[in-house]
């Protein structure tokens, strides 16, 4: 406890406190400057989420843990926190504009990204259960009420309430989960139950990490529990639903390797086959659920489902080489996702949003750039190279390989032709068909987001070193 | 040569794409012209500057030439380079974009700017796909060539061109997949994804065997061989005429180009074991297609089916793993790139003026068309294989080599020939002989334009069929030191399985 007792040892916690600071004196700040500063006091909510990155870079070296262990600040930790901030500053720009034209500029929305993303930044540092726990629940709290924001409108409340409640069950079942581990194990740590479970695991054991890896599918929402993204995909106004896509899947996905890995080395045959069959059924499902799909955000929740089982596939293979899948797979999938949702909340027509896919007809002749880069997504997403989703899937299946789980891989990558057809129609339809009447203006914020996000696609296979890069060193430390 | 050449040539058009994307604005006829005069000069300047890789390639080394090699994702690295049997593919896919872009010039004329950017995007994966040395690379310029393909079928194509777009991608897709799993497994049995290391590795008889399935799947569907050949039709008859030419000439010549590259000399044991399943596949596409050529009423369609049961012969030769039969492959690949093309192409100047592929619609094109009429017989027996033209010396090469492999399947795919004659002759009587129909009263002889697209062609066509040493001597080297490596390991394999018997009888 000696490094608590001077101010140099909370620097590794200085992202954390800028955001918990910030969100503070946004709620401030809006409290105080009164309804209409909501615009101001939002995009002073991504400067604050921008504080939090570039404060990472005085966070020390190496591989350091705080408060026995509960928080742990590693090179994995680093990366994904970074994406876990790039992926809600992305979101909460694209949510600028589309608050104005709404009439829903209110400071709490800017304050509750920051609050969410905060319990994201502690979930990827958790170190033990209970730290766990609480970042979950502070990313998950501030989710729900930001899924109800539109509260004049009932589907968004619906899907508020629905998440909710389904979340609650699945915090339940993670508690109920940890708790038998910690009754079966003695302890709460990862390193803690690393040791215990060492030698092979008891009955009791095994049923704690189903139920953990209930409540960890939920948030990734993965199949069988991935009833509520749909729903609440489609009902969230869409800039949350873009949130919702990215950072909050990265903490959980992060969180789900960082356990699994660093607390169950010793019973990876048992965890396995549970991550191999739910990275199938996510797989599977993702591809031809969203094939029936008419709303745009409806297909982008089946779309972010499959892509949670590529994800998983590197998990399965639980060596370095799938973690570093998983984490080149959640750095280009937030890309691929940011820049997707960025279109989708442009989808708009004399003001009036819409969110069906024959929208898009024939974009290509009335707005040829938003179009080209849609497409470029579109094929990233379905993983065809040189675009950067192909390399996604490309380090998750190479693990899987080497991990023998060939069965795994063959379904992986046939699901993986399946989903290309649902994203070939998004371009068949902008590029084949005949245009319907034009969308309004893009918003300079969507129109930054778009292009950035669609230049790493692009151009990813010219200059991967850095991402890989930094994704290697991230998985050796959790080795 | 001390300036990177085969980047030059594989990014040139891509780097032409980026320039007319910047400066044609809108869709103006200007805009339209810029267009189609950058696309024309960057694919004549990528053709003269690869030109250059003949003058200075060693066709008496059987090395990689031209190599480059950079690091790329740590486990794969950008190395590209060519021997003798990459090379020809290379000058084909150069030589023929110019004349497709020209084939271009008047019958497209919606959204100029982003057909041409797609050609040229084509054009660089093309390249890509038949010079790079690293296997991961290949896979990313083989796949990547499906984007652009697509987009032409489904923008510019015909009535049904979504469907035949859907089912072009997601077919090769689904094939590509499976080889993207062997080229990791791959990686992890030999620790490298390097092609020139790869051709030496020996990989376990066993692991052969899937490993070529999976190879099979992707390169079989590409061919495409019968019976997953079903695209090639749709996909032929919906794409623009363009299209149809880089199709029919260059990205069938992928799958051929896999086999030889991949599947003979990285899994020979398999590629020996499996021969005779491709030589069933083989006789049955030449025989079974030619039939159903037969009984096309779209020239495109019956052109395709064609297509397919010469890609049969290749199959065949290059499986016999004979001298005359891989080098018959070989030359039958770019002589058939040459002639289908010209095909695809005397279809598109009929189709340009009475928009109609349908051949009842047609007849006595000879009373108005005499030009035409010359070009269309040319390639109508280079199709067949007459002595003389370029695809005599292909079939025969081929058949030859066969034969001293298997004689059923030579006397079977000789069947083959006297079918080709049937269909083709048949084509060629009904549109260009009988009376000319009153529809037809005012078409138009062919135009300078025309003239100068097939005036290289017909050269080409009687040249190699002429004189087909300069080709065949490009890639002997090649092939030589690639059936070496393959009889090497039938070899090995053979004396290995015979070894335990011989052990037992003496123990005995």
């Amino acid at each position: 406890m000696n490094q608590l007792t001077n101010w140099s040892g909370y620097m590794p916690l200085l992202p954390e406190i800028v955001l918990a600071v910030g969100a503070m004196l946004m709620l401030m700040a809006g409290a105080v400057l009164g309804e209409r500063s909501g615009r101001l006091v939002n995009l002073w909510c991504v400067l604050v989420l921008v504080a939090a990155a570039v404060a990472m870079h005085w966070v020390p070296a190496g591989r350091l843990s705080l408060f026995d262990g509960s928080f742990l600040v590693d090179d994995y930790a680093r990366f994904l926190k970074l994406l876990a901030l790039a992926g809600s500053a992305g979101a909460l720009l694209l949510s600028l504009d589309w608050l104005s034209i709404e009439k829903q500029q209110r400071f709490e929305y800017g304050a509750l990204f920051v609050l969410s993303t905060l319990g994201m930044m502690m979930l990827i540092s958790a170190g033990d259960l209970i730290a766990l726990y609480l970042g979950l629940e502070l990313m998950s709290l501030a989710l729900y009420v930001l899924a109800a924001s539109d509260r004049e409108n009932v589907r968004s409340t619906e899907a508020g309430l629905k998440y909710f409640v389904l979340g609650a069950l699945s915090s339940g079942m993670l508690l109920y989960g940890a708790s038998l581990i910690y009754g079966f194990t003695g302890t709460i740590s990862f390193a803690g139950i690393a040791k215990a479970t060492h030698a092979g695991a008891s009955i009791g054991l095994i049923f704690g990490l189903v139920f953990l890896f209930v409540g960890f599918c939920f948030k990734i929402s993965a199949v069988p529990f991935h009833m509520w993204t749909p729903d609440v995909y489609e009902g969230a106004p869409t800039p949350v639903t873009a949130f919702f896509a990215s950072a909050p899947k990265v903490a959980a996905i992060a969180i789900f390797v960082r356990a699994t890995i660093t607390a169950f080395p010793g019973i990876t045959h048992e965890w396995q086959q549970i991550v191999v069959f739910v990275s199938i059924l996510s797989m599977a499902l993702g591809s031809f659920g969203a094939i029936g799909q008419r709303n745009i955000k409806r297909l982008m929740a089946y779309s972010s489902i499959g892509h949670m089982g590529f994800a998983l596939v590197g998990l399965a293979a639980a060596s370095p080489e799938g973690v570093q899948g998983v984490l080149v797979y959640m750095a280009i999938y937030v890309a691929m996702t940011l820049g997707s949702f960025a279109v989708i909340v442009a989808m708009r027509r004399q003001g009036q949003a819409v969110e069906n896919i024959s929208d898009l007809a024939g974009l290509a002749r009335s707005h040829p750039t938003m179009a080209f880069l849609f497409a470029v997504l579109m094929f990233s997403l379905a993983g065809i190279p040189p675009l950067a989703g192909f390399f996604a899937k490309f380090y998750v299946f190479l693990a899987a390989i080497n991990a023998g789980l060939y069965a795994l891989a063959v379904i992986g990558v046939l699901s993986s032709v399946v989903g290309a057809y649902y994203y070939l129609m998004i371009v068949k339809t902008m590029y084949f068909d005949d245009p319907v009447a034009s969308f309004d203006r893009m918003p300079g914020l969507l129109r930054l987001v778009l292009a950035i996000s669609g230049v790493i696609n692009l151009l990813f296979f010219a200059w991967p070193a850095p991402i890989l890069g930094a994704a290697t060193a991230a998985a050796k430390s959790l080795f | 040569m001390t300036w990177p050449i085969l980047s030059v040539v594989t990014f040139l058009p891509s780097f032409g794409a980026v320039l007319i994307a910047l400066m044609a604005r809108g869709n103006s006829p200007m805009a339209r012209g810029t267009s189609r005069w950058i696309a024309l000069w960057t694919t004549v300047v990528t053709f003269v500057i690869s030109l250059l890789l003949i003058k200075y390639f060693d066709p008496s080394s059987a090395e990689f030439q031209f190599v480059e090699k950079r690091d790329w994702l740590g486990i794969a690295s950008y190395h590209m380079g060519v021997d003798g049997i990459s090379l020809p593919f290379v000058i084909l896919t150069t030589a023929l974009m110019p004349i497709c872009i020209l084939a271009s010039w008047t019958s497209v004329q919606r959204r100029v700017k982003e057909y041409m950017i797609a050609f040229l995007v084509l054009e660089t994966l093309m390249v890509g796909t038949f010079s790079s040395l690293d296997i991961v690379l290949f896979y990313l310029f083989f796949e990547g060539g499906l984007i652009p393909m697509f987009l032409i079928i489904g923008v510019w194509g015909g009535p049904r061109r979504v469907y035949a777009s859907f089912k072009f991608f997601l077919y090769t897709l689904l094939g590509s997949v499976l080889m993207l799993l062997a080229i990791m497994a791959m990686y992890w049995q030999a620790h490298t994804t390097d092609i020139a290391t790869l051709l030496h590795h020996g990989f376990p008889t066993d692991m052969q065997k899937w490993l070529w399935f999976a190879f099979f799947a992707s390169f079989a569907v590409k061919m495409p061989m019968w019976p997953v050949h079903t695209w090639l039709p749709d996909a032929h008859v919906e794409a623009p005429t363009a299209g149809s030419v880089i199709l029919a000439a260059i990205l069938l010549k992928m799958g051929g180009y896999g086999f030889l590259r991949f599947s003979l000399p990285m899994f020979p044991d398999a590629s020996h074991v499996f021969a005779p399943l491709v030589f069933t596949l083989s006789v049955v596409a030449i025989v079974y297609t030619s039939l159903v050529a037969l009984m096309q009423e779209d020239m495109k369609k019956l052109i395709a089916y064609s297509s397919v049961a010469h890609m049969g012969f290749v199959t065949m030769g290059i499986f016999a793993a004979t001298t005359q039969g891989v080098a018959g492959g070989i030359f039958q690949m770019i002589s058939h790139g040459i002639v289908s093309g010209a095909l695809f192409l005397c279809v598109g100047v009929v189709y340009d003026r009475a928009h109609t592929r349908e051949i009842a619609a047609y007849g006595g094109l000879v009373n108005r068309m005499p030009l035409y009429a010359f070009v269309f017989m040319l390639f109508t027996m280079a199709n067949v294989g007459l002595p003389g033209t370029s695809g005599f010396v292909g079939e025969f090469l081929a058949l030859i080599g066969t034969f001293k492999a298997n004689i059923h399947v030579a006397f079977f795919a000789t069947l083959g020939i006297i079918l080709s004659a049937a269909y083709a002759l048949w084509l060629y009587r009904k549109i260009v002989f009988g009376t000319l129909r009153p529809t037809l009263a005012s078409i138009r002889d062919m135009g300078w334009r025309e003239v100068a697209i097939f005036t290289p062609l017909v050269v080409l066509t009687i040249l190699l069929g002429i004189a087909p040493k300069p080709v065949l001597d490009m890639s002997a080297a090649s092939v030589a030191q690639l059936l070496d490596t393959y009889n090497h390991a039938i070899a090995g394999t053979k004396t290995a399985e015979a070894a335990p018997l011989l052990t037992t009888g003496s123990a005995r």
